[in-house]
Parts: C-alpha cells; structure tokens; sequence
C-alpha cells in the first residue's frame, strides 16, 4: 500500500499492472481466503434462499478453530523466539486431552455430578492438565532442544520429530490405537442458543468463553509483563538480549512453559468439544495448527489466533461440502498456497526466512 | 567408531577394500540361508530401503533441502507400478494391454509392462513430481522447504486413501484415449484402489531371466542388489560432478552460492528431480516385491523412517547412509519384532513392542542428534562443520554460527575432500 501511494505522489502515473500487482500482493490472498465461504454463500442462497447453513458452518468452525488457535499459539510463540518449529507441540497438545481425561476419570466426573461440582472439577482438571503439558514441554525443551541451540537448524527440527514419535507412543501405550470415547460432560451438541437459523451449541459455547480469556491473558502478559518483554527482546536478537542482562536460557524456558500451558487448556477444550481423544489427535492437530500458525503469520500471536480460527471455518466448510476425508487435503492445499505466494503470512512482516 | 572410521580414512586403499568385501559379502549372503528365508526378505526390503534413503540423501545431505513428504515419490513411484502392472485397469484395450510380457501376465486383462518399462516410467512420473514439489520452494529456505514438502507428502497421501473416489475412466476416454497408441481403460476406473489397495501386481520379468517367483526370494535380492549398487555408483558419480558440488555448495551458504554463480532454481530442481527419481524405482520395485500398492502404506511416518536412516548413518555421507538404511530397516522388521519383543514380558510388562516402533525411531532420533549429530559414518566436511559450531557456539554462545560454514578450515575441507 505504501508503495503504492508513494508512486500515486508523484507526478508520474503509476503503470496499471504495477498497481494490480501491489494490490494482489498485499489482498491476494484475502480475496482467496473468502473466495470459499462467498461461493457456498451463493450457493446456499439460490438453493435455500437463506443463509443459515453457512451461517452454522462458520459457527462450529470458528469454535473449532478457537481450539486450534491455542495450540498455534504454542507453535508461533516457539517459533517467535528460536525459530523452531516444534513438530512435538501438537502431541503435547494431545497429552494434555489425555491428563484431563484421565482426571474425570479420578474424580469420578459425570454429567450427574450437578453443575458446581462440574465446574468445579473441570476447572480443577484445567489447571492440571495445564502444568502438567507446560511441564512437559519445559522438559522437551531442556533434553531435546537446548543442547543443539547451537547445531545447524536441521538438528533442533529432526529432535523435534524425535520426540514427536515418543510423546506418540506414550500416547498409544496410555489409551491404545484407536480412538475412545469419552463422557459427554457438557451435553456438547445440545442446543444453547439459536440465532435466525444458526445453531450454537454447549461446546461452542464452551470454546468461546474458555478461549477468549486465555488468548487475551496470554497477549496482555506478553505485553505487559516483564517477562513478556524479556521474551521479545529474546525474539529480537538473543546476543543482544544477554547483553541486557536478560536470561536468554529462562526465557527461552518460560516461552516454552506458556506454548504448553495454551497447549493443556486447548487439550481439555477439545476433549469435552469433541467427546474422543485418541493417540494420533495430537499429529493431526499438530499440522492443522501450524497451517494457522503460518497463515496468520508465525512468530505473530494475534496472527495464530486469526489463522486458527479461518482454518477451523475452511476445515468445517470443507467437512460439510467436499466431503471430510477431503479435509487435510484441502487444508494442506492451502499451505502451499500461502507458502507460494504469502509466506510472510496475513499478519506478518516479511522477514529473512521468508525470503 | 570414529576413531575407526578417521584411521580408515587415513589408509587410501582401506575404504576401497572395505567397499569390495562388502560388495562380496553382499553377493554371498543369500546362499548361506534358504531360498524363501525371513532373513533374504529382510535383506530385500533393507536394499531397497538403501535406494530410498540414497535418493533422500541427495537432497538432505547433498543440497540441505529438507524433505518431510519422501513418501510422496515412494508412493508415485508404487502407484506406477500398481497402474503399468496389475489388472488394475482391467477394462484397458479389451483385452488388456502388454508391453514385453511373457506369461502369464500377457493373458492377463488390464495394462501389463515389463518391469524396466515400469522402472523407467516410474523414474520419469517421480521426477517431473520432485520438480513440481520443489517448485513452490524455490523461495524458501530452512523449515519453510520442511513444511511445504510435509504439506505434499501428506496431499499425495490423502490422494491415495481417498483415490477411489477419483474417477479418472471418463475424462480419459473422453480426451487421452482418443489419441493414437492409447488404449480406453473403462468409465468406471479409478485413480487408487483407496485402503483396499491394489493387489495383485505382477511380479518381475526381466528378459533372459526365470520369471520372479514368490517362493524364491534370491532373484529379487540379487536384483534390489544391483538397483542398491546402480544407486551407489550414480550417487558418487553425481557427488564428484560439478551439480554435486553445486549441490553442496548450496548446502553450504545459498547466497555465497548465487553469487558465485550456480543457478539456484536449476541446481534446486534437479537435487529435488534426481533424489525423487530414486524414491521411484525403488517404490516401483517394493510394489512388486510386497506384491500390493497400500494407501496405508505412504504415512508421513514412513518420511521420517527414511530420513532417519540419513541421520543415523550421517547426512551427506553416500556410506554412512546405507549403513543407516541397513540398520534402521534390520531393526524395522527383525529385532524389534523378532528379538526385542519378548523384552516387556520378561520384565513382566505387557505391551507389543512392534507396535512403538516409531517411538524407538524417535528416541534414537533425539539421542542421534543430541550425542552425535553428524551421524555413524560422519562425512568429513560436515563434521568440520559441526566441530567448528560447538566451538565457536562455546565461546560467542548463541547466534547463527552455523550459516557460513566452512571458514577457517575451507582449505583443508577442500584437500580433504576427495578420499
């Protein structure tokens, strides 16, 4: 935009396929992003003449992608202060499903339990699940991590991987191959409230008010606090950082502590959304939130969430109208595209990696 | 071991001898166990994992292009195999379609090649989609080239669970089946055969030869031999080219190698285009070996078992990686399954081991890259390479030490190199 009206300034006309050219650079892949809802949008209203069913797909999938939102957190806030993408995040997301579930388990949680008690529990199990996943990626980070910050970048990333298949089998050594069940405690698909024709449900209800609070926690701690501050200045430039005075090694830690807070929290959100967990949860979860992470910009926090909650619309529209077992084609499709033609992503600022 | 492998490499002669023994060792072991032995099939699959892992070594460790979605050109590679050599097509030509086949594969109805035919074009699908899979990376660099590759993996995978929805029978014979020398292959056929895969595919035919047998598993061993060999030869010969140096010098620093001259986007597409290339023929002949092409067969675990071979035998090292691929597909199918299996029970736990393999393959990951990244049989440049990142990393700590690369000790990576 800039250039644009910089060229406009002067007395020089600027070409016209210079100015398409900026204009799809900066919008392209806007107009692409809302290229998919505005076609089922038309479609909807010529067939139905309403727009309700856009209008619940768009629902659901923003309440989905309110989850995969907290776990791209983790990932944009990795990859915001040492520029790794951490390929376990999405397991340590599923760990955290596990934990909670398991503490229904011991507290013997059902949907009699009556209101307080649920509460209760559940907020009980959130804190649980909470520290114990951002234990554990505090662990990752000290093992696996922290002895190659050094090495070349390929060395931290294939760890990475390592443990990714580790945190896998723990997984399926806990629960087993294949996907349980667990109790609905919130009736999740029950109706809340309606609106026109659109239906919001408990679990969507759920996601909303469990997210909203976390992401701005976590953005005005960032902010704020002296750690935050401590944690951009790591982000920026870590010599430097040191020079300051900063423990880039604590930093560094304390990032890693928040992405697997976020990480638990989304765990326990999803277990109750989607009433199963399984060991390959995480995996699935994993790319699907580093797609958002990307797309929103890695390394931008407001730009995870907002990449988090388009790709949970495109995952839900794809489910509905492709077909599902299309979906992690379609997302992946879209990667690639953001790749080739963004991959400073919506929020972000073009930076060296990008190139 | 490393120590080992330095005094080796001091002795001229020493890895050239080595080199044949193993050669002849090779030669002999499927003499020394039956016919149809678990240990030949083991050995089989091993060698055709070398040609896998050789292929990704040219683009990881050659060109430092790190690709997560290998699996893709395994599975174009199979596919090709499933579509030239099966019934698959089974509408194709009437009676089918055969191109050097003997029986009794040429009574057969649906597309019949020869297994070379197959090979070849095998390599030719593979390549032109290594190009295209590396088109869109051409911008990138570093975990960006991961994530797009990963991206592709998974697609190609995606395609192939959900193939048989794709009815590809109608647009072909509507358009391609109307130009000369194409044969209607039927409205009804599919791109995949989804989960349920496509089985049988013929088994190997080669002019001259006794027909490949199921039975007798020497035949396909000596022929996985002589692809794991044509693979080596091809793999050191690129090494010492000007691509191969062009490869490494991109590896090394991109903008020092631009600026000196190689051009990047043909030197990228050619590292993704020949690495692809031997995922192919070694995916063409594992479809026909395990006699199916299974969706389920092309998970992006199956990337990181690959590349894992690369790191555990060291990245960029044309031996250490098929001492990798030896020892990551011997502990694949014999000792977990076979000798650490009985382990829990001993100790009184019930759980299949077979079952975590991954989970062993990712310890051994993390353990490789944190005690001994450049892997078993380190490349020496690479290793100078690392040496001089701990170094630098424990006086200046943090930073990027690692972007240039050789520095101090170019002139002596330069002498060294060829030994």
């Amino acid at each position: 935009m800039e250039a644009a009206t910089t060229t406009a300034a002067k007395p020089a006309a600027p070409a016209p396929v210079a100015v398409a050219r900026d204009f799809l650079a900066k919008y392209g892949l806007i107009i692409f992003l809302l290229a998919m809802p505005i076609a089922f949008g038309i479609r909807d209203l010529s067939a139905e003449g309403d727009l309700s069913r856009l209008g619940n797909n768009l629902v659901d999938g923003v309440s989905n992608g309110a989850i995969w939102a907290l776990v791209a957190l983790g990932y944009t806030l990795v990859y915001g202060i040492i520029e790794l993408i951490n390929f376990a995040h999405g397991d340590v997301f599923m760990l955290g499903s596990f934990v909670s579930v398991g503490l229904w388990g011991t507290f013997a949680l059902t949907v009699a339990t009556g209101a307080l008690g649920l509460v209760v529990g559940l907020v009980v199990t959130l804190f649980v699940a909470m520290i114990a996943t951002g234990a554990l990626n505090v662990m990752i980070e000290r093992v696996a991590y922290r002895p190659l910050r050094n090495a070349p970048k390929l060395a931290p990333l294939i760890t990475a991987v390592g443990f990714s298949f580790i945190l896998q089998n723990v997984g399926l050594l806990w629960l087993g191959g294949s996907p349980e069940g667990v109790t609905d405690l919130i009736e999740s698909q029950d109706r809340f409230f309606e609106v026109g024709g659109v239906v919001i449900t408990n679990g969507d209800a759920l996601a909303f008010t469990a997210t909203i609070p976390l992401v701005l926690g976590l953005t005005t701690f960032i902010a704020r606090s002296r750690i935050g501050k401590a944690m951009r200045a790591t982000a920026q430039d870590p010599e430097a950082a040191r020079l300051m005075g900063i423990n880039v090694d604590t930093t560094i830690s304390f990032t890693f502590l928040l992405g697997g807070l976020m990480a638990g929290a989304a765990g326990l959100i999803y277990a109750l959304y989607q009433t199963t967990v399984w060991y390959f949860q995480g995996f699935q979860a994993g790319l699907i939130a580093f797609t958002a992470a990307v797309m929103g910009g890695i390394g931008n926090l407001r730009g995870a969430v907002l990449g988090g909650l388009i790709i949970g619309c495109i995952q839900q529209m794809s489910d509905n109208r492709i077909g599902g077992q299309w979906t992690n084609a379609v997302v992946f499709g879209y990667l690639v595209i953001i790749m080739v033609f963004r991959p400073q992503g919506l929020l972000g600022e073009e930076t060296r990696e990008a190139g | 071991m490393s120590a080992v492998a330095g005094r080796l490499r001091a002795v001229p002669h020493a890895q050239k001898l080595l080199a044949t023994a193993a050669i002849l060792v090779a030669v002999l072991v499927p003499f020394y166990f039956g016919k149809g032995s678990p240990q030949i099939d083991d050995a089989t699959l091993a060698m055709a994992y070398i040609g896998m892992a050789l292929g990704l070594n040219l683009i990881v460790g050659f060109a430092g292009l790190l690709d997560l979605g290998y699996v893709a050109f395994f599975a174009i590679g199979a596919f090709t195999m499933g579509w030239l050599g099966s019934g698959f097509f089974s509408q194709a030509g009437g009676e089918g379609v055969h191109v050097l086949v003997s029986e009794p594969a040429s009574n057969l109805p649906g597309i019949h090649m020869n297994f070379l035919v197959v090979i070849v074009f095998a390599i030719i699908f593979t390549t032109i989609a290594g190009m295209l899979i590396g088109l869109p990376t051409l911008r990138l660099r570093g975990d960006y080239i991961a994530i797009v590759t990963l991206a592709f993996g998974e697609i190609i995978g995606r395609v192939a669970i959900n193939g048989d929805e794709l009815r590809i029978g109608g647009i072909w014979d509507a358009t391609i089946a109307k130009l000369p020398f194409f044969e209607p292959i039927g409205s009804a056929a599919t791109l995949t055969g989804g989960r349920r895969g496509i089985t049988p595919v013929d088994k190997v035919d080669l002019p001259f030869v006794e027909r490949f047998v199921a039975l007798d598993l020497r035949p396909w061993y000596f022929l996985a031999l002589a692809i794991v060999l044509i693979a080596l030869f091809v793999n050191f010969r690129l090494r010492d080219s000007r691509l191969g140096r062009a490869w490494i010098a991109l590896r090394e620093d991109e903008v020092a190698a631009a600026s000196m001259g190689v051009p990047l986007v043909k030197t990228k597409l050619l590292a993704y285009g020949t690495g692809a290339a031997f995922g192919g023929a070694s995916g063409a002949f594992l479809a026909s070996y395990l006699n199916t092409v299974n969706a389920d067969q092309f998970q992006f675990s199956f990337s990181i078992f690959i590349l894992g071979m690369v790191i555990l035998g060291g990245l960029g090292s044309i031996w250490g990686v098929v001492v990798g691929a030896i020892a990551l597909s011997l502990l694949n199918n014999y000792f977990i399954p076979d000798v650490f299996n009985t382990w829990p029970e001993k100790v009184g736990l019930d759980f299949d081991l077979s079952q975590l393999s991954f989970g062993i393959f990712g310890f051994l990951l993390v353990i490789m890259m944190v005690l001994r990244p450049e892997g078993l049989i380190p490349e020496r440049r690479r290793q100078l390479e690392l040496e001089e990142g701990i170094g630098a990393g424990a006086t200046a700590g943090a930073g990027p030490t690692l972007e240039g690369g050789t520095g101090k000790h170019g002139e002596d990576v330069y002498e060294t190199r060829r030994d």
